[in-house]
């Protein structure tokens, strides 16, 4: 019986309740010593010298490591710009290493770092865009000549299509900079010992990172081992090849002992590369029913200190998806890549589409604002309409599958009384004492399931497939050993309530195994919301390829033609005629029997393994809608209702479907209202701690509202499309818009991320 | 460096350990007891992962030391199933609605939200949000975690009702609905 859809409660729970779940720093083999960190305090400087005498002399360590130490590494990243393990002669961002020293203990780790001496000289610092973009800038990689590491100009800046006599809309977005802050900040531990290295890394993609240490150190993939056990979070972030990974290794080799590195939050927050970070100029062109008629968008990128590949094709994604689920005749796009002194940039949740649906969700509320047409009305006449998918973009990246816009929206507005909240809104206006009202929509749309063949070699994986292996036990029972690594998303359990349908095998009788190159053949990972539309896909056709050859087994056990056997009733049996049956016990238990097998089947062949493919990216879609009350006194922002509609064709598991989607809403409310990495203008972090940079807690967020509509993708045979990111792609602009929408009367037009009561309490105040 | 001893009762059994004077008692129930169901989050004290119950109390396990909890009655995740893996109320309440996702803020949040359970056995979904103010999760949201709580005040003895639903699914899925 097929579980998709269904409700059902997770596997991963009763370990992670009762505290029996593993998460990296739980796990300590013996002998193990710990690693920390120098870091550097400035933002740019030279490293005159760094004395290691005072810590080296300390009883209990055992290692103090600089730049010089390793001489003969590579660096990381790009080829030309990489970034060393250790800071080498120079600095490029607060944080930074510039030392790292082993000890016997984690308190004397610490000390130690206490102890080291680096003497600086500073200088000049371009701790942002502009900065780094003036005359005459101080540049952090010279061999560039500039601080611009990639310019893709216009093909066609459209000039002719923003003519004087055009209606236009123009907005400049800064999309703030965002720390992924997993619960979990960054750890590892790795034991380099005579038969091989095993490192234990809370990390997205196991099989990238064994590959990528393997090829670092020189040595075989076979005897390199990456264990990600229970990951505390991701969100984009833990899939970067930081230096702390390859020194703990090194380090190991060098000590012989298990090194082990725990991150505190402090350090996280400087060294776990950061998201978003985008400029934006956007234009548009409309006529006058509010028809979009051409956009223009040009990107610029923060990539921080070091680009990362991950962080260059960022504006990539962003570029090819800044149409959003309209028509749009003319696009065009343009992006640079700048270095600035500050923590490196790269995937985020939603990593790139957050800004696109940003981008185009703000200025189609300009359009609406300039000419009086209703936000949803003006979106809803520059709808693509559900029957002109598959639609062709301006971008090769994005060939939209399916969708349902309008009907997404037309969900939206059962979710509650749009009409009254209007005329209140209205009445409030005139009401001096009352608290505004804004509403504001956002019709998203992204780009899921990284990707078709390609797509994730660009950035160094080994393909673009999720592998999945399903080896049938000898009693009947199933386990499913898969490339997603999972940290949160309940993969376990989506991938059992796929197989358990397909397979004819109990939901109990299932059990899923990743994050572990030792045991699993082979994976690229868990990210782009790519595991239930790629690997979920990958389930079911490794199930439908182990019944066909149960079906051999079974037939020849019931004397029957193959074509009549059926699955039925946790077993085979002989179609019209039940009594016919053997269950699935005898037919896996004689799997393994030569003598019990047909003649033409080979003993174990209920042990499938899929590398799935899929053709194309997949787009989910969604509306939203966002009410918030003001306090004219304070510009306190309230939240008083957060209206989702999400449309990821078919859900596996509406449970938790929600949990993603609630997930992803808070991250996006957050960037949206609460969170932004900042620097001061000499490149000093203002948010290295959680007492600085607010993620949101219970209070700060709302109750959440739900609809959902189903299209879905023509890509996989589930139908699925992904919704790890669909969250944070769509509430930032809804929020954002809400705010607008409740100064509108005032004359606000763009306010920029996160926007928060002094913002707002600095606008009313010019009102008095 | 010198040492103190420390006696305090975890999870029913009096542990007695020579520690570091600066240890965090935190450090000393992962490190020491060997207790790592309790997280450790942040090193300021706003994430609660290390949430532990102590005296009655919801205590951060990082903001004091382990000598300050000397002679104390200390409760841990690890201390609240009951014989024959038999879940707390609240352990319940997080597996049936979906209070978690990655598990690593769920030991504080489960013991802060036990805390406050003994505290108002019928808090209303304001009480519960102030109540886990302290508490930071990044993968829910918070609804689930408040639909958790609620549960467990619904169902003190942690017994998952019968459901008509139950036989359309997977004994391990008792409660779960379709």
């Amino acid at each position: 019986m097929s579980l998709i859809g269904a409700r059902v409660l997770r596997k991963e729970d009763p370990n992670l309740i009762t505290g029996r779940g593993q998460f990296v720093d739980d796990i300590v083999p013996a002998g193990t010593v710990f690693m920390s960190f120098v870091t550097s305090t400035e933002s740019h400087a030279q490293i005159r010298s760094i004395d290691v005498s005072e810590a080296l002399a300390l009883s209990g360590v055992l290692a103090v490591w600089t730049a010089a130490d390793i001489a003969g590494f590579a660096t990381l990243g790009l080829p030309g710009l990489g970034r060393p393990l250790l800071a080498t002669d120079v600095v490029r961002f607060v944080g930074e290493p510039v030392a790292v020293i082993v000890a016997e203990t984690k308190y004397l780790a610490a000390d130690a770092a206490q102890l080291v001496i680096v003497d600086y000289e500073s200088l000049p610092v371009a701790p942002s865009i502009t900065t780094a973009l003036v005359e005459g800038a101080p540049m952090l990689h010279p061999i560039l000549n500039s601080n611009v590491v990639f310019e893709q100009p216009f093909a066609d800046d459209l000039s002719a299509d923003f003519g004087a006599n055009s209606l236009t809309a123009s907005l400049h977005i800064v999309n703030n900079r965002c720390a992924a802050v997993p619960i979990e900040p960054n750890a590892c531990v790795a034991d380099w010992g005579p038969a091989g290295l095993t490192l234990w890394a809370t990390f997205q993609a196991p099989h990238h990172l064994r590959n990528t240490i393997a090829a670092y150190f020189g040595i075989p993939q076979d005897t390199t081992r990456v264990i990600t056990p229970d990951v505390g979070g991701g969100f984009g972030a833990k899939i970067n090849f930081v230096p702390e990974y390859f020194l703990a290794c090194a380090l190991s080799r060098k000590l012989s002992r298990p090194v082990k590195y725990t991150q505190t939050r402090s350090e996280c927050q400087l060294l776990m590369y950061h998201g978003r970070a985008q400029e934006q100029d956007v234009k548009v062109a409309y006529d006058e029913t509010g028809k979009l008629l051409a956009l223009r968008v040009r990107v610029t990128q923060d990539q921080g200190a070091y680009p990362d590949p991950t962080g260059m094709g960022l504006p990539v994604l962003t570029t090819a998806m800044v149409a959003g689920c309209y028509k749009i005749p003319k696009v065009a796009i343009s992006w640079r890549n700048v270095v600035t002194n500050t923590t490196p940039v790269a995937a985020y949740r939603g990593a790139g589409r957050p800004e696109a649906s940003f981008l185009i969700e703000r200025i189609i509320d300009l359009v609406a604002d300039q000419t009086g047409i209703d936000p949803v009305e003006i979106r809803r006449r520059n709808f693509i309409a559900s029957n002109e998918f598959p639609y062709a973009t301006h971008s090769p990246l994005a060939v939209y599958d399916s969708g349902n816009f309008d009907g997404a929206m037309t969900e939206l507005l059962t979710l509650f009384d749009y009409d009254a909240l209007k005329i209140e809104q209205a009445r409030r206006r005139q009401t001096p004492d009352e608290k505004l009202i804004g509403i504001g929509f956002s019709s998203w749309l992204e780009l899921a399931a990284f990707g078709p063949p390609g797509s994730l070699e660009g950035f160094g994986h080994l393909g673009s497939w999720e592998s999945v292996q399903i080896r049938v036990q000898p009693d009947g029972s199933a386990i499913i050993y898969t490339g997603a690594s999972p940290h949160g998303q309940g993969t376990v359990t989506t991938f059992a309530q796929i197989a358990a349908g397909e397979l004819g095998i109990p939901f109990d009788k299932i059990s899923v195994r990743h994050g572990d190159t030792a045991t699993v053949p082979q994976g690229i990972g868990t990210m782009g919301s790519r595991i239930t539309a790629i690997g979920g896909e990958g389930v079911r056709n490794a199930s439908l390829r182990v019944v066909e050859r149960a079906k051999m087994i079974a037939a020849h056990i019931l004397e029957a033609d193959p074509a009549d056997v059926v699955l039925e009733g946790g077993g085979f049996a002989v179609n019209g005629t039940p009594s016919r049956s053997v269950p699935w016990s005898e037919v896996a238990w004689k799997s393994f029997q030569p003598l019990q097998i047909p003649t033409e089947s080979e003993p174990g062949s209920l042990d499938v393994t899929i590398f799935q493919q899929v053709p194309n990216f997949s787009f989910p879609s969604g509306a939203y809608c966002c009410t918030v009350e003001i306090d004219r006194g304070t510009g306190e922002i309230k939240i008083t209702g957060m209206y989702l509609v999400d449309d990821c064709g078919t859900v596996i598991n509406p449970l938790l479907a929600e949990g993603q989607v609630h997930g992803g809403v808070a991250q996006g409310i957050a960037q949206a209202l609460y969170e932004g990495i900042s620097y001061n203008e000499n490149g000093s972090p203002l948010t290295a701690t959680l007492m600085d940079y607010l993620i949101p807690a219970a209070t700060e967020l709302p109750r959440f509202t739900e609809g959902r509509i189903n299209t879905p993708t023509p890509n996989n045979g589930l139908g699925a499309k992904g919704i790890g990111e669909s969250g944070s792609v769509g509430a930032p602009p809804a929020v954002v818009n809400a705010v607008v929408d409740a100064l509108s009367h005032l004359g606000v037009k763009n306010l920029n991320m996160p926007v928060t009561p002094f913002q707002v309490w600095n606008i009313l105040k010019e009102v008095k | 460096m010198s040492v103190l001893s420390v006696s305090l009762t975890v999870n029913g059994v009096l542990r007695t350990n020579d520690v570091e004077p600066r240890t965090l008692l935190v450090h000393y129930l992962r490190d020491d007891l060997r207790l790592t169901g309790t997280h450790v989050g942040c090193d300021t004290s706003n994430c609660g992962a290390c949430t532990v119950i102590l005296d009655g109390a919801a205590v951060k396990s990082c903001t004091i030391l382990a000598v300050q909890a000397r002679g104390g009655d200390l409760t841990t995740v690890e201390g609240l199933t009951g014989p024959g893996e038999q879940l707390s109320a609240v352990q319940q309440g997080f597996r049936q609605e979906h209070g978690l996702q990655c598990g690593y803020c769920t030991s504080g949040m489960i013991m802060a939200s036990t805390a406050l359970l003994a505290e108002n056995p019928d808090p209303t979904e304001n009480e519960i949000r102030h109540a886990l103010e302290g508490n930071l999760c990044r993968c829910t949201g918070y609804q689930m975690i408040v639909s958790s709580v609620r549960w467990a005040a619904e169902h003190p003895d942690g017994i998952v009702p019968e459901s008509s639903d139950v036989d359309t699914l997977a004994p391990s899925q008792q409660g779960a609905r379709s």
